[in-house]
This record gives structure tokens, C-alpha cells and sequence, in this order.
């Protein structure tokens, strides 16, 4: 029976419509203290001490050297502490951790820190600390661009993008028998582990970490929830008691990561037809205090940078640099957002200087199976970049509208756009995720790290178990991710959960389905005792990467899109709104095609938020608006209605032919939105575009778009 | 204070100005109202008083004596609402959904078929970050459709 | 919240002249009606007082009634009430418009007029419509009752004339004569606090009021009075753009308001022509 490609209930039941499903503020344990982190009021400088405003009984008081193991937060670099011991980097880092059991009188406690203020470093272009620096090439540059008929030039420039998860980050720690357990909203529960074995050492005992009911992440819970992990369980281990810690809006906002501002600069040489001879990418991505994930986002964004496009010479070369504000990480997208922003509005300027319609131009070069991307890897049917483009045209009636808009204040903009599913290069062998299954008395058990954050992970990882072994989908059951019972399958992120871990458990469902001999699961568990399979990640054949030239196959396939926007200018207020949105994906097939069209759906929002609203104010290395009514993301009549096409093509190393589907649509509509504005008569190459900053873009005068075609 | 909620009497003995979200969490065990913003920009925290849907994090509880308090465990379970946002995904990661159905319950209720832009405005409290509302809508529209046969 | 109610007193009468009674023999008691900017402030970590009044009881100073020909809006009634009421609808359009754009359903079913009003931002919603309809603010103090025309009401950022023993209990609105006519920008379409906020009136004379363009909402005395004697309008907006003063801020940047203060008064005299 199907349950792939079917929409069927979801596993949480009606939980989330009932208010059952609960959330870590809804959790309570025994004896439960609550926690409170003292941050940082300057974004540079020393600390030289502390004073507590207030009598210590009934409080746990914790600073760095209450650290058992090492005092950082593990991830790539160890960089960041988990504490400020005297140096600091960022404002809000943190440094005393206060816990009580009351909260009113936990947060009224006055606490003072003696900091010595110096001169902080807030612009990423003066900034000469790197975290990473990156060079692709490929052919030619300086003799592609002397083979061009034209050579164009652009700054692009997106600002930072707060997630606004409505759940703000919370985390509860507990000792138990043996050790620490250490519940809360994340995405990643081995990532959290690793950082507390880090900080903990053997000093807590066991460690178990247990993904709790998500209330959003895209990204922003990614690596942050280790930080707020290690301050609970410091609380916890020196009160010996449960420690609850959750942000509220504001702290939330100020402390935690964004997504990376980035500029562009691009030097494109292009025939008279329209052929791209040669293309130059310069990156600056501004990373923060501390490197965090920041090289794994340049490195998405300088490989998707050269957008979906053939060219023989490329040169890409990017960096990524510390400024003294709060760490920025993963965030939907991861880098390529931002480098495919402005590609595809330097495309539209490209299109304009030649006189030619922005898809033709497109149309003109994109990639193609048998054609390589800027480090060199040779791509196969599994690649869409004409189909969907073709369809968004016809679909919009792109070229019609171009002409029948132009001049009346209205536009229509395209973009399109790729993203790289799984994990770059060699990272998913790095990775060697594990996944497994074992049979219950009802049926089967999926058991994996990667977590449902309201994607729907459990609800599609147990439709290919389902399918893949011929069991009803009713008898598949995902195990909640906790650390001391499921593998670790890797991080729910990379648009890899179902790829990657879904390909896994295609694996085991057919390892189990040969050992299980006719029998079904149930059978087999009730009359000859439980199976257990688990595989782990396999390179698929051929595949070569190179970390130190940045050449080759960066990712076991991408999926395609083409968002076509409509906007309209208020020639009152300056502000642009979009009218009406169309994504065109392919992304293999969807596994949920409802589900699918909600990550779709959800991830457009999400992109028009980031090119017209949603506007992170920094002053002196602080977040100045950090609260819902100042940093604005959509409401329901600030989205535009929207139309969805899933286009298939079917991806061999996929289950079920299925690719990634996460992330890609928050690459394509800011530059299509962007563009859209451009139709319409103002040149913006900078998001949020917000009114006060359209009130100052140069206008635009209507230029004839050739009937090249 | 007195003050009906879900449907039975309550008394309770609560600071009076203590936020009506957190008594209901805190003493009244009912966990399905959210702390978004505690600023009233996100209706995470959405319950209905005396059959209006308003934020319950910027009511003092003693404004609600003698009121009718409904919470999203005030609702049957199987409302036309609630199983169609799970339906037809209207919900992703479920935070907001409980302030949502609230919200766009009486146009369900209500005989007469709402458009979409007052379904939008009836909406544009509570916000979304998972679902991009397109889903959500035609949840709203779809409950409508099934809780009204033509 | 970050700041613990718990060392608060709230007191609720059940009558006016009780209610009254408390504000004078308490001072620096805060008197709390739909709470919608109180608990916001205490949710930041602002202390507004540590004693406060429930104004809710007090029932009848919801009501919306007639006075002559004089709309009387009691001081409680909802942004919902307003715009339910077929009198408010029939006499006021322009208050039903800002009141439908002043927060989410959610905000507008509890944020009331004479909440509106004491909070004394001047991005209040409500607050140019006042301006340009001649109303008056209906203050009680334990000694009776006195009137303020709503141009006289505000004195500076957030102050206005009421005293701290006063509580407005209601706003008069004369019958308005010609076309009335509201706009506000807000950071976004819905749920938002207005970059500018423009309310008209076109009759014989032009009445204009902005909010967000200044520390109170202001009247525009000398545009009015070029348009008001035939001048070309875009010689009103060059006085318009010197008579106002908006600032920069998280949310806006003062020429952007200027721009849009004028753009929002050309809009009015061409859309009310």
C-alpha cells in the first residue's frame, strides 16, 4: 500500500490542536529551580569583577571557574567560551548563571559586572581576524573576460535575519541516577552533547540529551542550544537540583545568532548574446565574536554563489570575519541565500545592460545535465534548472506581464536558484551518520537522531519505513531523540533528513524486510524476539571533493527553483507589496506533498520578510529592536497569496526518488521580489528593502527588453 | 476570584495582577496557551474572554472575575477547526496553533461563509513563522465548509 | 514579565466617585483599563507605579451614546466597541478606521479610547481623529468634572493636562462637517505601531493632524490655512514639511516621515476633492 507521495495524519496526532503537544516551558520536574544567564553590557573590553547585590542563600551562583571540563562551547573551532573569564567579545555574552526557586526574585537580584570598555570592531570590512577564507577557480577568469563583449559590475549587500521562532530557546536540565539529562527545544541532540561532554567532563555523570516538542528552529536551533544546554546543566550540577532556563523575546533576540550580512561584489563578462565568459565573486560574510558555524556557511555560500549557471571561467574567493557582536549562525539557507540574492539581481542588471528579457538571459545559461558548476562538478539528469524556469515563465506569464507592467508603478521579477541537499563535500562521510530500526509488539520503531521541528521528519521518515518494509504507515512509530537511545543520525539540517537519513532507513527497512523472511514485524518481535538493524552513511560511488581546492562534487545532488514575484509600489508610503507569488521546485518528488508545500510555503514568507521587512538594528554592537513590535516579521496581510508547483524528477540516491526540500525556497524569493521592485523602476541591490530605504533608491528609467530570444 | 473557565466555575486565590497567561499555566495546569513575546505581537498566548479572542499575556487575572475564560483545552478535540489545521497543515511545529484556532473560531462558527481577507484579518494577530498562513487559510475555509453543508 | 508584579496592590471600585476617591487620596496610583500598553511597559522591565486602579468595573463608561448632536464615547469603550457602533460608524467613519488599525483583533477587543488617550504616545491612533473633529476630553476629579478641547490636551512628549486625580471619562465629539478621511502607516500591513498617522476633515476649512511626526500629535495650523485660502498644494506641503518635527528612530527616520507626511496630505486634498 502507498504511503509515499500521500498526505497521511501527521504522527503527532492532534496534539498541537488540542494544546497537548508539550513544549519545554510546559515541562516541570520536582524540585525545579529556574535559571537566569548576566550578560555583558559592553561588546568589548575586560572584566574585572563582579558584584552581587544581594543575599546568596537560596541561590546557586555559577561563573567560570565552576567549569569541570573546559570552558567552550565545542563545535567547530573552540573558540567561544561558555563563560566570559575576563575577556569579551560580544555584548550580552554571558557570564554569572543565577538559579532559584522562584523566578520574580531570581530576575529582581541585582548583579553588577566591572567591565573596562575598548574600542569594538563593528564593521566586517575593516575586520582582519578570519575565520575562513575560501578560493574556487575554474578555467580562466582573465582571459574569459577578455573574450566578453561586456563587462558588468555590482555590490549586493542583505542585512542580518533574526529566526523568530515563536518558541524562544528553552532548556531543561536534570540530574538523575548516574548522571544528567538535559531536555529542551533544539534540533540537534548530539551537537548538544558533544559541547556538554566538552564542558562537563565526567563531572555530571552520564549525559543524556532529549530533544523536547520544537516550536520552530530554522537553523536558530541548530548550534545555539548548546549554550543555553551548558548554562543549565552548570546550574544544575552545582545545585544538584532540575534547572529550567527559557529566553524571553527580548533576551532571545539579543543574544542569540542571525543569520550572516553578507556583500557581494560581482564582475561578470557576457557576450552581446547573452553568454556568461567569465564570472568574479568576491564574499564578505560578517561571522561575529566567534566562528560557530561560520566557515560551513561560507562554504554553502561561495559554491552556490555563481547561481545556477554555466560559465567556463569562474573565479569565487570569500571570507568570513569577526566583528565584536553576538555570534551569527545557521539559519535557513545557511549562505546561499545571500550569495544567490545577489546573483540573480545582478542577473536582472546583467539583462538590462544587454537589453535582453531577464529569462531569456537565464534561459541562456543554465545549467543543463553534462554541464559543470563553478567547482567542477559534472551534473546529471537529477538537474532541473531549464524545467523550472520554463515552467515559472509560462505559468507567469512572465514575458507578457514585462511588457504590460512596465511603467505602471507595478513589476514583475524573477529569480532562480539551487541548493545543494546533504552536507558539503566530504561532510556527510565526516558525519558517517547512523540510523536504525528495530521491530515492537505493534509494528516497527524508527530510531534517529534528527528531530521534527514542524517539518514533519517524524511523520515523513515513517512513511519511507512504511512503504520501504509494506507496513501500514500506523505501524511505524518514531522514537522521541534522546541521546541514550537513538544513533546519531546527524543534525537536522543541510536539507538532509530526508536524503540522507531517510536513505538510511530505506536501508534498514530492506535489511529488516530480507531478515524478517515473510514474517511481519510484529510477528517476528512477538514470536522470535526483537530485530535490530542500523546502517550508516555510505560516499555514493565516485564521488571526489577536494576541502583544500574547493573542486568537485560539492553535494550528491541539488534541487532547483524559480519563484516569480509580483509587486507594487505605493507611490504614497514608498512601500512595495507583493501581489501574488509563484515557486516552481523541484526537489525530486515530495515524500508529503502537503507537508512539501508547507516548507515551500513557509520559506517564501520567510524570504519576502527578509527582503522587505524585517530589519535587525544595530547600534554599538546591540540588537536596538529587539522585540516583536520593532523587528516585524509577516503577518497574514503582509504575505501575498501564493502558488506552489512541485515539478519531479526523480533522484536515484534519494528514497523514493526524493531530494532535500528545507531550505531552497528561502534562497530564491528576496532576489525575485528585488527584481520585481526593479521592473518597477527603482535600482535596489541592498535588503531589507525596506520603505525608508526605497524612498532613496535611484530610479530606474523603463529600458527596452529585446525580442531576443 | 471567581470566573468560569472551560465551561466549569473556578476559584482561585491569585495576585490580581499577576498575567492571566501565567495563571492559567502555573495554577491552572493548562499549558496550551504560549509565552511568544509577552508583548501581544504574537497571539501565541490567544484565549477567548467572554467569547473575544485577546492576549491573555497582558491581562491581569483579576479583570477576568466573573468572566467566561476559554482555553484551547476548552475545545472538544475534534472541533472542525482543529482537525482541519492538522489536515491540511496549517500547522508545522504546532506553537501557534492553539492561539490560531482560537482566533479564527467564531468566523467558523459563525453561519456565514468568511472571505479570505476577513480570514486574513481575522488572523493578523497571531503570527506564523513555520506555515507562511497559505495552509492556515484554507484550514479556516475548509472547517467552515465541513461545520456548514450546503 | 521582567518586572514582579507581586509587590503591586490593585484596587477596583465599583463606582466612579469610589474610583476617584482612590486616585485622589492615593497618589501615584495608575489606573489600568485594557492594559494594552500598562503590561507591555512591565513586560520591559518598566515600572509605571506600584499601585494601580482597575478602571474595568466601572461599566458605564463603556457606553456610546448621543448628546444633542454630540457623539459621547465613553472612555471605556473597546476599539471593537467603535467599531461596532452604528453611531460611531454613522458620525465618525474616520474613527472606525483607526480603530481597525491599531493591533490585531486581539488588541483591538481589549485597548480602549480613554486608554488611547492617557498613554499620550503620540503615535496614538485615535488621537489625530480627536484632533480634527473638534472634540473635547471629559475629565472627572472628585470635585466634578471639567472640559478640554482635545488640541489643548497634550503639553509635551506624553504629558498632557489631565492630573494624576483626574480620570478622562469620555471624549465629545461635535457633529463634523465634510469629508473625513484617515490613513496611517504602520512598520507593516497589520499589528503595527504607525510610522506616520494622518487624520482630515474636507469641508470649508481643512482640518489635518498627524501623529508620529512630533511629541504630541499636532494640528497643521498653516498648511490649513494655505489650502484653506486656495493655495496650490504643493505650496501647502513645503509649510507642512517646516511645521512638523519627526525624529529618527528604531522603526523610521525622520525624512522618511516628512516625505510621507506630505505624500499622505497631497493623497487627502486629491482623494477628497
Amino acid at each position: 500500500m502507498r504511503t509515499v507521495g500521500t498526505n497521511v495524519a501527521r504522527k503527532e496526532g492532534m496534539a498541537r490542536a488540542t494544546g497537548a503537544a508539550l513544549f519545554a516551558d510546559d515541562l516541570k520536574f520536582p524540585g525545579m529551580l529556574h535559571g537566569r544567564t548576566v550578560r555583558t553590557g559592553t561588546a568589548r573590553g575586560r572584566l574585572t569583577g563582579y558584584k552581587l547585590g544581594f543575599d546568596v542563600a537560596g541561590f546557586t551562583v555559577v561563573d567560570h571557574r565552576d567549569i569541570p571540563g573546559e570552558n567552550v562551547i565545542a563545535l567547530i573551532e573552540r573558540d567561544q567560551p561558555c563563560l566570559v573569564a575576563e575577556e569579551i567579545r560580544h555584548f550580552a555574552e554571558p557570564v554569572l548563571l543565577l538559579a532559584h526557586e522562584d523566578r520574580d526574585t531570581l530576575f529582581a537580584a541585582p548583579v553588577q559586572l566591572h567591565e573596562e570598555a575598548s574600542p569594538a570592531l563593528l564593521d566586517p570590512e575593516q575586520s582582519q581576524h578570519v575565520f575562513k577564507h575560501i578560493l574556487i577557480e575554474k578555467g580562466n577568469l582573465t582571459r574569459g573576460l577578455e573574450r566578453a563583449d561586456l563587462v558588468i559590475e555590482g555590490t549586493y549587500s542583505t542585512g542580518a535575519q533574526e529566526h523568530v521562532y515563536i518558541e524562544p530557546n528553552g532548556v531543561i536540565a536534570v540530574p538523575e541516577a548516574g548522571g544528567m539529562a538535559l531536555y529542551g527545544s533544539m534540533q540537534c541532540p548530539y551537537y548538544v552533547l558533544k559541547a556538554l561532554k566538552a564542558l562537563l567532563g565526567n563531572a555530571a555523570g552520564t549525559l543524556r540529551v532529549v530533544q523536547t516538542e520544537t516550536g520552530g528552529g530554522f537553523g536558530g536551533k541548530e548550534e545555539y542550544p548548546s549554550v543555553i544546554a551548558s548554562h543549565a546543566c552548570l546550574l544544575a550540577l552545582k545545585s544538584g537540583r532540575p534547572v529550567k532556563i527559557i529566553y524571553d523575546r527580548i533576551e532571545d533576540m539579543v543574544a542569540t545568532t542571525k543569520r550572516h550580512p553578507s556583500i557581494v561584489r560581482h564582475r561578470t563578462g557576457v557576450t552581446r548574446e547573452g553568454r556568461l565568459t567569465a564570472m568574479e565573486v568576491d564574499v564578505l560574510m560578517d561571522g561575529g565574536a566567534y566562528c560557530t558555524l561560520s566557515p560551513v556557511v561560507l562554504s554553502r555560500g561561495v559554491i552556490h554563489s555563481a547561481g545556477p549557471y554555466r560559465c567556463a571561467n569562474t573565479r569565487i574567493e570569500g571570507r568570513v570575519v569577526m566583528t565584536n557582536t553576538p555570534p551569527n549562525g545557521a539559519f535557513r539557507g545557511f549562505g546561499a541565500p545571500q550569495t544567490q540574492f545577489a546573483m540573480e539581481v545582478h542577473m536582472d542588471r546583467i539583462a538590462e545592460q544587454l537589453g535582453m528579457d531577464p529569462a531569456t538571459l537565464r534561459l541562456r545559461n543554465a545549467l543543463k545535465p553534462g554541464d559543470t558548476t563553478a567547482t567542477g562538478q559534472k551534473l546529471g539528469p537529477d538537474s532541473s534548472a531549464v524545467e523550472v524556469l520554463r515552467d515559472a515563465m509560462k505559468r507567469s506569464g512572465f514575458r507578457r506581464k514585462r511588457a504590460k507592467l512596465a511603467g505602471t508603478g507595478r513589476g514583475i521579477g524573477l529569480s532562480l536558484f539551487f541548493h545543494g541537499a546533504g552536507f558539503t563535500g566530504s561532510g556527510e562521510v565526516m558525519l558517517g551518520s547512523r540510523a536504525g530500526l528495530e521491530t515492537t509488539p505493534a509494528g516497527v520503531r524508527i530510531l534517529v537522531a534528527n528531530t521534527e521541528i514542524g517539518q514533519g521528519t517524524r511523520t515523513m521518515l515513517a512513511q519511507i519505513v512504511a512503504e520501504a518494509l509494506g507496513v501500514p504507515y500506523e505501524q511505524v512509530e518514531v522514537a522521541q531523540p534522546d541521546t541514550s537511545v537513538v544513533p546519531d543520525s546527524g543534525p537536522t539540517v543541510a536539507s538532509r533528513t530526508c536524503m540522507v537519513v531517510g536513505g538510511l532507513l530505506e536501508r534498514c527497512a530492506k535489511r529488516m524486510l530480507a531478515q524478517l523472511a515473510g514474517a511481519s514485524p510484529a510477528e517476528h518481535h512477538e514470536n522470535l524476539g526483537r530485530l535490530h538493524v542500523e546502517e550508516q552513511y555510505q560516499a555514493p560511488e565516485g564521488r571526489q571533493w577536494s576541502d583544500k581546492t574547493y573542486r568537485g562534487d560539492a553535494y550528491a545532488t541539488y534541487s532547483w527553483g524559480c519563484d516569480v514575484a509580483e509587486v507594487e509600489l505605493d507611490p504614497v508610503t514608498h512601500e512595495a507589496r507583493v501581489t501574488k507569488f509563484l515557486a516552481v521546485q523541484e526537489f525530486g518528488r515530495p515524500i508529503h506533498p502537503a507537508m512539501a508545500q508547507g516548507q515551500i510555503e513557509g520559506a517564501s514568507a520567510q524570504g519576502i520578510g527578509w527582503a522587505l521587512l524585517e530589519d535587525v538594528v544595530m547600534r554599538d554592537g546591540r540588537m536596538a529592536n529587539p522585540q516583536l513590535t520593532n523587528y516585524v516579521i509577516p503577518t497574514t496581510l503582509d504575505t501575498p497569496p501564493m502558488e506552489v508547483v512541485m515539478l519531479e524528477n526523480l533522484y536515484a540516491g534519494g528514497p523514493f526518488g526524493a531530494k532535500g526540500v528545507g531550505e531552497m525556497p528561502i534562497d530564491g524569493p528576496a532576489p525575485a521580489v528585488v527584481n520585481a521592485i526593479r521592473h518597477a523602476g527603482l535600482d535596489v541591490r541592498a535588503i531589507p528593502a525596506t520603505p525608508e530605504r526605497l524612498m532613496l533608491a535611484p530610479k530606474l528609467a523603463a529600458h527596452p527588453e529585446g525580442a531576443a530570444r | 476570584m471567581k470566573f468560569t473557565l472551560n465551561g466549569s466555575p473556578r476559584d482561585l486565590d491569585a495576585h490580581p495582577m499577576r498575567r492571566l497567561l501565567d495563571v492559567l499555566r502555573e495554577d491552572c495546569g493548562l499549558t496550551g496557551s504560549k509565552e511568544g513575546c509577552g508583548e501581544g505581537e504574537c497571539g501565541a498566548c490567544t484565549v477567548l474572554v467572554d467569547g473575544l479572542p485577546v492576549v491573555s499575556c497582558l491581562i491581569p487575572v483579576a479583570q477576568v472575575e466573573g468572566g467566561d475564560v476559554v482555553t484551547i483545552e476548552g475545545l472538544p478535540g475534534d472541533h472542525p477547526l482543529q482537525l482541519a489545521i492538522m489536515r491540511e497543515v496549517g500547522s508545522q511545529c504546532g506553537i501557534c496553533t492553539p492561539g490560531v484556532v482560537l482566533s479564527a473560531l467564531a468566523l467558523v462558527d459563525a453561519e456565514r461563509k468568511p472571505t479570505l481577507a476577513k480570514v486574513r484579518d481575522a488572523l493578523a494577530g497571531n503570527l506564523c513563522r513555520c506555515t507562511g498562513y497559505e495552509a492556515i487559510h484554507r484550514a479556516v475555509l475548509a472547517a467552515h465548509a465541513e461545520k456548514h453543508p450546503r | 514579565m521582567r518586572t514582579s508584579s507581586r509587590e503591586f496592590t490593585l484596587r477596583r471600585e465599583r463606582t466612579l466617585a469610589g474610583a476617584l476617591r482612590v486616585l485622589r487620596d492615593e497618589p501615584g496610583t495608575v489606573p489600568l483599563a485594557g492594559c494594552t500598553d500598562v503590561y507591555v511597559a512591565l513586560q520591559f522591565g518598566q515600572t509605571p507605579g506600584t499601585r494601580y486602579l482597575d478602571l474595568t468595573p466601572l461599566a458605564a463608561l463603556r457606553k456610546i451614546t448621543t448628546s444633542g448632536d454630540r457623539l459621547v464615547i465613553g472612555a471605556l469603550a473597546s476599539y471593537t466597541d467603535l467599531q461596532r457602533s452604528r453611531l460611531v460608524r454613522t458620525r465618525l467613519p474616520m474613527l472606525v478606521e483607526a480603530a481597525h488599525t491599531v493591533g490585531g483583533a486581539q488588541i483591538q477587543h481589549r485597548g480602549t479610547v480613554g486608554g488611547n488617550l492617557a498613554n499620550a504616545s503620540p503615535a496614538g491612533d485615535t488621537l489625530p481623529v480627536f484632533a480634527v473633529s473638534g472634540a473635547e476630553v471629559v475629565l472627572q476629579g472628585v470635585d466634578g468634572e471639567r472640559r478640554v478641547p482635545f488640541t489643548s490636551f497634550y503639553t509635551g512628549y506624553r504629558q498632557s493636562v489631565r492630573r494624576p486625580d483626574e480620570l478622562i471619562t469620555a471624549v465629545e465629539v461635535p457633529a463634523v462637517e465634510g469629508r473625513q478621511w484617515f490613513r496611517k502607516v504602520g512598520t507593516r500591513a497589520a499589528q503595527a505601531i504607525s510610522k506616520v498617522v494622518l487624520a482630515g476633515v474636507r469641508a470649508g476649512s481643512p482640518a489635518l493632524a498627524l501623529g508620529s511626526v512630533g511629541p504630541t500629535v499636532v494640528r497643521l495650523p498653516r498648511t490649513e490655512a494655505l489650502l484653506a485660502s486656495g493655495s496650490p498644494i504643493e505650496t501647502a506641503l513645503d509649510a507642512l514639511r517646516a511645521e512638523i518635527s519627526p525624529i529618527d528612530d528604531v522603526r523610521s527616520t525622520a525624512d522618511y516621515r516628512r516625505d510621507v507626511a506630505a505624500n499622505l496630505v497631497r493623497e487627502f486634498w486629491a482623494r477628497t476633492a
